[in-house]
């Protein structure tokens, strides 16, 4: 199919490109930026006008149910509301649900064609997770596994951990850390703060997250290993990755774009919605969180999608299931630093497209000719209320129902093909 | 403002926690419950407030005193009262609760006691009940045991009159965990205590804990000087194995209540400890067992609090009205 978008303002951080230009798409890819080549007709027209034009996201962190969950929700119902929400390249990091340890595992979720996105899987980083053993990464790495990961179980074992990361990086594979460390965060269900306090629920303290961090950066010093800490939620946190990047370690870090609006506050009369982790923390994290988005500490923004079923988040709160369900505010939710002065427009789409992409080296998250035709367009003005209605995951586990969002994706075409359009 | 526990006319739905509550509410009940206890304490054991009624005790949590006062207290006002005890299991959380809510509001309760391991247990279970049914907590997590701190307030208002302005009180023990503290916290602040004092070691002492209206002690001696009440906690055996402490007697050594540590609070300060006792643990025999103790009044006032708690809960016909 040959389609021409046209009319819209195309933003391609990757090319330096932020300006009205029609983009022209053949046999699944990019073939023209500008004006069409000799003798292109397109068989379909987008017009873009008033609306941005951006590559696919790329979402490194989003956890959907595993391919055999059987359920209201389920892989297909959340690879739909990512076609939604304009990513059109989806990371799933391996959980103990779903180990991603073997090539087969890996193959069972990314050889899905039937789904409107492309699933990007992230391979474990030791056998069956267990934080002992070496899995097989460089056969991980040939199955299509461009990054490695424990997901969000830790490797409590420091020598464990030294291996793994000396390992990847004989490979140059790059690993995706879920910071935390177990025994400070054990028990607890939310930040350990002021309104923990007060609610009387087990707290993890800011330092769960920090003595993984320290521990993980010495480590990656030591190896040379690339390393992305993903999901930051504490302002100390923020200062140590700043201060290695600063060193000039190959280090990164992303935040989950619900962290930079919600606070400890949000937990109030023990909302189970806002159960989520890493916890929301306090009004002084969620500023630093803002800084390291605005000072380049913080290059990536994930949605950190957990959806849960209705029924996950109805019990006293510790016993309720953590996760937020945020695909639908991920675009949103960054324009809102646009709005608010933060960051460029360009900067915000850098971070959910280019910035992901160069790290796990993807064919993505670019518009330049002869790229995979992965295309977001949205209206950045459209005003609309999150609630039950308006999502699209089947999860409607967020604090933010009832919010006014700005900013909704109108097309996303997944290697050329339109595979979501707003009514 | 209505809350979760106050209706638009700042009437009572649920009895969830202290925090928030207005300070006539609480004087109400320690009204009420003076009443009941007349002169002599001798508790007025037949009213028909809730004749008619039923209070289903729900315990995922094992209680001999506040189940067995609580019930007490129901019978008094003429409510049936079903006990029931439901073991939590660490396999059916979630949809359980919701089950075992389900089967006993089919019972046609009126009210529910409810004590739980885990905080907020009790405002989850009354959003979820039908709204006829007022919901009392007897205890959630380390949250809230508003009960027990309104029996606490009665006890110092019948002992020191009713002169919360002037006081000066120590919290004792094991805040960290204690919903029984953050209850008493926010019961004294809201009736205008002088000076709320917490003392713990740092294991023992939540994060920020000054922000609920207390100032915190590390060091016994320091915080007991001059208060007027001293309120005890009792220290559960698992702090230990949770390397939260050392021993029982290097608790006792630091922050027993003992008669020499006694001495440095006012001459006629009260001693408080809402049970059960561990003798040389936190507190010394000759203090629990001495003329400042005041710990078994606090035992016969639980049932008259609860009384004047179940009864305005239960007084349904005058929702609306300013009598509430």
């Amino acid at each position: 199919m040959l389609i021409s978008i046209c009319n819209g303002r195309l933003i391609d951080p990757a090319a330096g490109i932020d300006a009205e230009h029609d983009l022209h798409i053949a046999q699944g890819q990019v073939v023209a930026v500008g004006e069409a080549p000799d003798g292109f007709i397109a068989e379909h027209v987008i017009d873009a006008r008033g609306k941005v034009v951006a590559p696919g996201f790329v979402d490194l962190n989003a956890f959907l149910p595993a391919p055999q969950y059987d359920g209201q929700l389920s892989l297909e119902s959340e690879a739909l509301a990512a076609a939604r929400a304009g990513v059109t390249t989806l990371c799933f990091p391996p959980s103990r649900d779903n180990i991603l340890d073997t090539r087969d595992s890996v193959r069972q979720l990314t050889a899905r064609a039937d789904l409107p996105v492309r699933i990007v899987a992230l391979g474990a980083l030791t056998a069956g997770l267990q934080g002992e053993a070496l899995s097989d990464m460089a056969a991980l790495h040939q199955a299509g596994c461009m990054g490695l990961s424990n997901g969000d179980v830790p490797i409590t074992n420091s020598n464990v951990l030294r291996h793994c990361f000396e390992f990847a990086a004989s490979f140059n594979i790059p690993i995706i850390i879920y910071p935390q460390d177990p025994d400070l965060a054990a028990g607890g269900c939310m930040h350990e703060g002021e309104v923990s306090t007060r609610l009387g629920l087990p707290g993890i303290p800011a330092t769960a997250e920090t003595v993984a961090i320290a521990r993980d950066l010495e480590l990656i010093k030591q190896t040379g290993v690339t390393a992305h800490f993903a999901g930051l939620s504490s302002a100390d946190a923020v200062k140590l990755i700043g201060q290695a990047r600063e060193d000039k370690l190959p280090v990164s870090a992303d935040v989950a774009a619900y962290q930079l609006y919600l606070t400890e506050l949000d937990v109030d009369e023990f909302n189970s919605d806002a159960h989520v982790l890493p916890p929301l923390r306090s009004l002084a994290d969620q500023a630093a969180l803002q800084r390291g988005v605005a000072e380049s500490v913080i290059t990536l923004f994930s949605s950190h999608h957990r959806p849960c079923e209705a029924v996950a988040k109805r019990a006293p709160f510790a016993e309720t299931m953590p996760g937020i369900s945020a695909l639908d505010t991920l675009l949103p939710l960054s324009l809102r630093l646009v709005n608010e002065g933060i960051l460029a427009l360009s900067d915000v789409i850098a971070r959910l497209t280019t910035f992901p992409a160069n790290l796990l080296r993807l064919d993505a998250g670019r518009l330049t000719v002869g790229a995979t035709a992965d295309v977001c367009i949205f209206d950045p003005a459209a005003a609309w209320t999150l609630n039950a209605e308006t999502m699209a995951s089947q999860g409607h586990n967020t604090p933010l129902l009832g919010w006014e969002m700005q900013g909704k994706v109108t097309h996303t075409l997944l290697g050329g093909q339109l595979v979501y359009q707003a009514d | 403002m209505p809350t979760q526990q106050l209706d638009q006319h700042g009437c009572l739905k649920h009895f969830l926690t202290i925090e928030g509550l207005p300070r006539h509410l609480l004087h109400s009940i320690m009204d009420q419950a003076d009443v009941l206890l007349g002169r002599d304490d001798q508790i007025i054991n037949k009213a028909p407030l809730l004749s008619g009624k039923t209070v289903i005790q729900i315990f995922f949590e094992d209680s001999t005193r506040t189940r067995t006062t609580f019930e007490i207290a129901a019978k008094n006002l003429s409510a049936n009262v079903v006990n029931f005890n439901v073991r939590t299991s660490s396999t059916s959380k979630g949809e359980h609760l919701l089950d075992t809510l389900r089967n006993l509001e089919a019972m046609h309760a009126d009210l529910f006691v409810v004590r739980h391991p885990q905080s907020g247990a009790a405002h989850f279970i009354a959003g979820q009940v039908k709204p006829h049914i007022a919901v009392v907590n007897a205890g959630d997590g380390r949250h809230a045991h508003p009960t027990q701190a309104m029996l606490d307030m009665l006890t110092i208002r019948r002992h020191k009159g009713d002169r919360f302005p002037e006081l000066r009180v120590a919290i004792v023990g094991d805040i960290l965990h204690s919903r029984v503290a953050r209850s008493q916290i926010h019961a004294l602040n809201i009736l205008g205590a002088a000076e709320v004092r917490v003392v713990a070691p740092k294991t023992l002492l939540p994060v920020h804990v000054e922000k609920l209206g207390v100032h915190a002690f590390n060091n016994m001696e320091e915080a007991l000087q001059d208060v007027d009440v001293v309120m005890m906690l009792r220290l559960q055996k698992e702090r230990m194995e949770a390397a939260l402490l050392p021993s029982e007697r290097a608790f006792y050594t630091a922050y027993g209540l003992t008669r020499a540590r006694l001495a440095l609070a006012k001459p006629d300060a009260i001693v408080m400890h809402p049970g059960p006792i561990n003798r040389g643990v936190e507190i010394a025999s000759d203090v629990a067992d001495g003329p400042q103790s005041v710990i078994l009044h606090q035992v016969s006032y639980g049932v008259a609090v609860r009384m004047a708690v179940l009864g305005l809960l239960g007084k349904k016909e005058k929702r609306g009205s300013d009598a509430c």
